[in-house]
């Protein structure tokens, strides 16, 4: 069987062959064919099976609203499930397999669900599986989700990348059909930057797939011509292969370039796809219009298809889809697939017109008053059943039908910002409605303009209204010579004969009968019958099945179809992979993460890195003979408190605050008071948010009268920005306050310990004895004559400094750091040993600072200041937030000391329930001190300040822990502070 | 969407973070106004249906608040402005 069914013409390069498989056989096809129109060249009209009754089905369509002819393409990890064979593109090697069939295209097991149809109808689902519910996620679902459904996905990763672009144009026209080719001629010649976008390979449209002339040449080769100026226009960029899926906000629309689709593997350097995001100034719409058929019964047949689609594979493609093909139409336009099929030789068997009156067709059997009442061939049509004018009926043998219903204007993406279609009578469609996305405006047949002169003239106007608007002089040209063949329609939606099933939504196996039910059942409104029967939910969006369904609808209750209305279209237009909206974010790139200034260093040492914000921190440094992390971190805590350790605090958002009215802000931001402060000290501040809950905490530096350096957390260092930042501009607009992020400009190292001030002076130019550099004290220095910053501060209770120096110096202060520490065993430790510090010391920190908790539960009520107004202060005195039996901050150890506690566990009273009213609040942060040689934990208990010393049950369900613990104070170590002090 | 900086002139809304109601301006004095007024202020809002005004940072891009005039209907941006002179011109220098 080679190209059995291939006919003289078309555009596609005979002398390109194509070898391609399809379920494992062999065959040629074109360079230009689509993986239909060389399966249908070679005789093959079975393509797939559907959703649900998985009847064997063919090809619809010849283009993206393709329903039923879905295949996996591809092979191993490249595999693709769901791909319109209409669409894609043919290439040799193309390997294509049949999805939703099993074992294999022509004998599906699950067909058995076509036998039981009377009980697959509408709300089948919900009727029959409301009982017992636990049946539905064990047993109903998965069964309905094997049976039932699409492709499958490979599990392996993606290989090919995937991009994202921005695009700026003055006019974006969608379609590249004679409408979109006029406008872009006239916007492209008047000089406006013009993209002009198709989801095809070839531009042209429907001209391709039709005979008519244009300018007295053919009207494909008019579209060539055109598209040959435009490419020579450097204004004018043309993007074949990029569908336009969606409209958004102020001219933006979002596109996919199928880059490399078309090949079996992408070129060097290039991505699958491209999602582009197009800025457009104005933009026109000319996506042309999409055949819908007429519901008869057994009309998914393979060999059934659109009539325009029968005639685009003759004239295209130079197939002949049956070598025996008959018509049923409603139009005239279904006339002309007959005339074109004849003119190539094509035997054709009868027209089936249900209109009566008219001229009847020369040449051709021409049944008036007609309509196909059923068809027979299990894997591909045979014969349809025809009830002639007279009454009687007749079997007509054929191996393919066209079916003509009408055209829809293709007006999804006018619906994008919800504007709805509107009816039109004369041509029996919805054409876009008013209120669409603004600056977007329609032409030839998607605006209902069906005939080709429709379309250049309206492509023309509508190029000339949007260049007005953007200042360009344009006028109008003499527009080339087209047919202007009137719509000629006698609506019928349904054969009304056949107590079988006639499809209306071929994708979600959607029939006559399934609107009749929801008709019945009055799920009437066009919202609740797309929803109860699935109409128009699956890939295909309904495309060819929306206003068919939407016009039984209208006929059963006696409506008018604009009185039914009808449901809109979202974006995307047609199916975007996941990896296109992915593009370049994907592993690890999908959040980058930064490296603190040391990094390099510890990366050396051996250190375990963990992701805390946005950056990779030292987690641990092992030693070697270390095999637990625990092992590790105990050592770094011992020798901190013993010696010397060092940590990289660069994280730490870091805030540099000028002006003469520095302190006055500094009062209004923090809840203590700041203005007080003394030149070169440093004081803890608490940050409130306006409701009184903490946001914040950290040292603020006074480095001169009018200048402070304030610290943050890592988590919180651009929220507190953006937040001074509102306060300063919009709460007190003319307070004289400056203020930068300086957190990437400082490297900035923790230096604690009891010989922290003997290692610092080893290098630093200035005096910092205890008399020199107090506790809390803060200043610039030098270190060998480089500028820095030196604060004598503490979050590990012990004698401790933070020193920074400009961040390119970083990896060389680290270094010189140990260098000077070496005659301590100084040594560097990590984010576990810093919490495992400041528990043992009790500071607050991410699990303490949740966003739910007030200075008062923090054990830091007496910071709020009542003679200041601050951000916060006033809500926080609200009554529930002050009940004296609210929660406080305490400490937790295990009465038993070798007993294990685990964050998260609740509070309980012993020998009370351990139910919700028992709760008495949670256990925050718990870690194993090696100082105390126990576990210690903070946690927030209900009038925990009334508590210490009491005996409690720390109950934790998902670790299955319940453990005797004592509350105690927070403060577990050096409670007075003598250590920082000294 | 995209929205017209009065002074770099259109930026796509990526580069910006949002927070809410314009009203949020007028913040009552701490030391004169009590729990109701701030509780006020800072819970109880309009949701209208219609022209909406609105505070905007410019975090990608020069830290600018902006009060932005959108209508919540069709998502047009009617009027950008500085939030300070804003501020200023709703008496809020002191």
């Amino acid at each position: 069987m080679s190209q059995s069914n291939r006919i003289s013409g078309g555009q596609i390069d005979r002398k390109t062959s194509l070898q391609f498989t399809f379920d494992g056989r062999s065959y040629v096809g074109h360079a230009g064919d689509t993986l239909a129109s060389a399966l249908l060249a070679n005789g093959v009209r079975l393509m797939g099976r559907s959703f649900k009754y998985h009847r064997p089905r063919g090809p619809l369509s010849s283009g993206s609203e393709e329903p039923n002819a879905l295949v996996h393409l591809r092979t191993g990890a490249r595999q693709e499930p769901n791909t319109r064979a209409t669409v894609a593109e043919l290439f040799d090697g193309l390997h294509a397999t049949s999805q939703n069939a099993w074992p294999s295209l022509k004998f599906d097991a699950m067909s058995i669900n076509d036998k039981l149809n009377s009980f697959l109808t509408a709300g089948f689902y919900y009727k029959t599986f409301m009982w017992p519910a636990a049946f539905w996620e064990k047993v109903y679902e998965p069964i309905i989700r094997r049976a039932a459904g699409l492709g499958a996905l490979t599990k392996d990763e993606d290989p090919d990348e995937y991009d994202k672009g921005f695009i700026h144009c003055d006019l974006l026209i969608i379609g590249a059909g004679p409408a979109g080719l006029m406008a872009a001629l006239m916007a492209g010649r008047a000089g406006a930057r013009v993209v002009l976008a198709d989801e095809d390979f070839r531009m042209g449209g429907r001209l391709n797939a039709e005979t008519f002339e244009v300018g007295g040449v053919a009207g494909a080769d008019w579209a060539s011509a055109v598209v040959a100026e435009l490419a020579a226009t450097p204004n004018v960029r043309l993007m074949n292969r990029t569908t336009i899926v969606g409209a958004f906000d102020h001219g933006i629309y979002s596109a996919v370039e199928r880059v490399s689709d078309h090949l079996s593997v992408p070129a060097a350097g290039k991505p699958r796809q491209t999602l582009w995001r197009i800025y457009s100034k104005r933009a026109i719409l000319a996506g042309g219009a999409t055949e819908r058929p007429i519901a008869f019964e057994n009309n998914d047949r393979p060999g059934v298809m659109l009539a325009g689609a029968l005639r685009a594979y003759a004239n295209r493609w130079g197939v002949a889809v049956g070598d025996r093909v008959a018509m049923f139409t409603n139009n005239d336009d279904g006339l002309r697939t007959a005339r074109d099929l004849l003119a190539k030789g094509v035997d054709v068997a009868a027209v089936i017109d249900s209109r009566q009156g008219g001229d009847l067709l020369p040449g051709i059997r021409h049944l008036q008053g007609a309509q196909v009442i059923d068809s027979s061939g299990r894997l591909g049509l045979k014969s349809v059943t025809v009830r002639l004018a007279d009454g009687k009926t007749e079997t007509i043998s054929c191996t393919a039908l066209g079916v003509s219903g009408g055209w829809n204007p293709n007006v999804n993406i006018t619906s994008h910002h919800r504007s709805r279609p509107e009816w039109r009578d004369d041509i029996a469609a919805f054409v876009p409605g008013t209120g669409g996305p603004a600056g977007l405006s329609s032409a030839g047949a998607a605006s209902g303009a069906m005939s080709t002169h429709g379309a250049l003239a309206t492509g023309q106007a509508q190029a000339l209204a949007a260049l007005a608007d953007l200042g360009f002089a344009a006028k109008a040209d003499e527009l080339p010579r087209a047919e202007d063949t009137p719509i000629v329609i006698s609506p019928l939606w349904f054969v009304h004969e056949g107590k079988g099933r006639a499809w209306i939504d071929q994708q979600n196996d959607v029939t006559v009968k399934d609107v009749k039910l929801a008709h019945q059942e009055n799920f009437i409104a066009v919202e609740h019958l797309k929803r109860y029967t699935t109409l128009g939910m699956a890939t295909d969006q309904g495309k060819t099945g929306n206003v068919l369904g939407i016009a039984i609808m209208a006929e059963l209750t006696g409506q008018s179809i604009p009185a039914t209305g009808t449901t809109i279209y979202r974006p995307p237009y047609t199916p975007v992979a996941m990896g296109a909206l992915a593009g370049r974010s994907r592993g690890k790139d999908f959040k980058p993460f930064r490296l603190t200034p040391s990094h390099q260093w510890a990366a050396e040492q051996g250190a375990i890195f963990v992701e805390v914000g946005n950056w990779l921190r030292t987690q641990w440094v092992p030693k070697a003979g270390e095999t637990t992390w625990r092992q590790s971190v105990d050592r770094e805590v011992l020798a901190t408190r013993r010696s010397i350790g060092i940590c990289d605090v660069t994280t730490l958002g870091k805030i540099d605050i000028q002006g003469t009215d520095a302190g006055a802000f500094l009062d209004k931001v923090y809840a203590n008071t700041f203005s007080t402060l003394a030149v070169g000290k440093c004081r803890y501040g608490l940050m409130l948010r306006e409701d009184g809950i903490v946001f914040d905490d950290g040292t603020t530096a006074r480095m001169g009268t009018h200048e402070f350096v304030m610290t943050t957390t890592t988590a919180n260092a651009v929220t507190v920005f953006r937040h001074l930042e509102y306060c300063r501009q919009v709460l007190w607009p003319d307070m004289d306050v400056q203020i930068i992020s300086t957190t990437e400009a400082w490297a900035q190292f923790s230096v604690a310990g009891p010989n922290a001030r003997s290692l610092l002076q080893k290098i630093v130019d200035q005096d910092i004895s205890d008399a020199a550099f107090p506790y809390m004290g803060a200043g610039n220095i030098t270190i060998g004559g480089l500028r820095g910053r030196l604060f004598r501060i503490s979050f590990s209770g012990e004698l401790a400094y933070e020193i920074a120096v400009p961040t390119r110096y970083g990896d060389a202060m680290i270094r010189k750091l140990m260098a000077a520490g070496a005659e301590f065993d100084a040594i560097v430790y990590g984010t576990e040993a810093l919490g495992v510090m400041r528990i043992e010391k009790g500071h607050v920190a991410g699990g303490e600072l949740n966003g739910q908790s007030t200075a008062l539960n923090m054990g830091l009520g007496k910071m709020v200041s009542k003679k200041k107004d601050s951000i916060g202060m006033v809500l926080s005195q609200r009554e529930g937030m002050n009940r004296d039996e609210g929660y406080r901050l305490v400490g937790v150890r295990p009465v038993d000391p070798t007993g294990s506690i685990s964050a998260g566990s609740h509070f309980m009273e012993i020998g009370a329930p351990v139910d919700l009213a028992s709760d008495g609040g949670w256990l925050t942060s718990k870690v194993y001190s090696p100082h105390l040689g126990c576990d210690i934990a903070l946690g927030y208990l209900k009038a925990g300040d009334q508590k210490i010393g009491r005996k409690m049950r720390a109950v934790n369900f998902l670790t299955k822990t319940d453990t005797l613990v004592e509350i105690v104070s927070p403060h577990f170590f050096d409670p007075q502070g003598e250590r920082l002090r000294g | 969407m995209i929205i017209n900086h009065p002074i770099l002139g259109p930026r796509d809304a990526q580069e910006f973070v949002y927070l809410g109601d314009a009203n949020l301006m007028g913040r009552p004095d701490g030391m004169t106004a009590g729990i109701e007024a701030f509780h006020d202020y800072l819970y109880n809002r309009d949701n209208p249906a219609g022209a909406h005004r609105e505070l905007w940072y410019h975090e990608q891009g020069d830290r600018s608040w902006l009060v932005v005039t959108r209508n919540t209907v069709t998502h047009e941006i009617l009027k950008v402005e500085m939030a300070r002179d804003v501020a200023r011109a709703g008496g809020r220098s002191k």
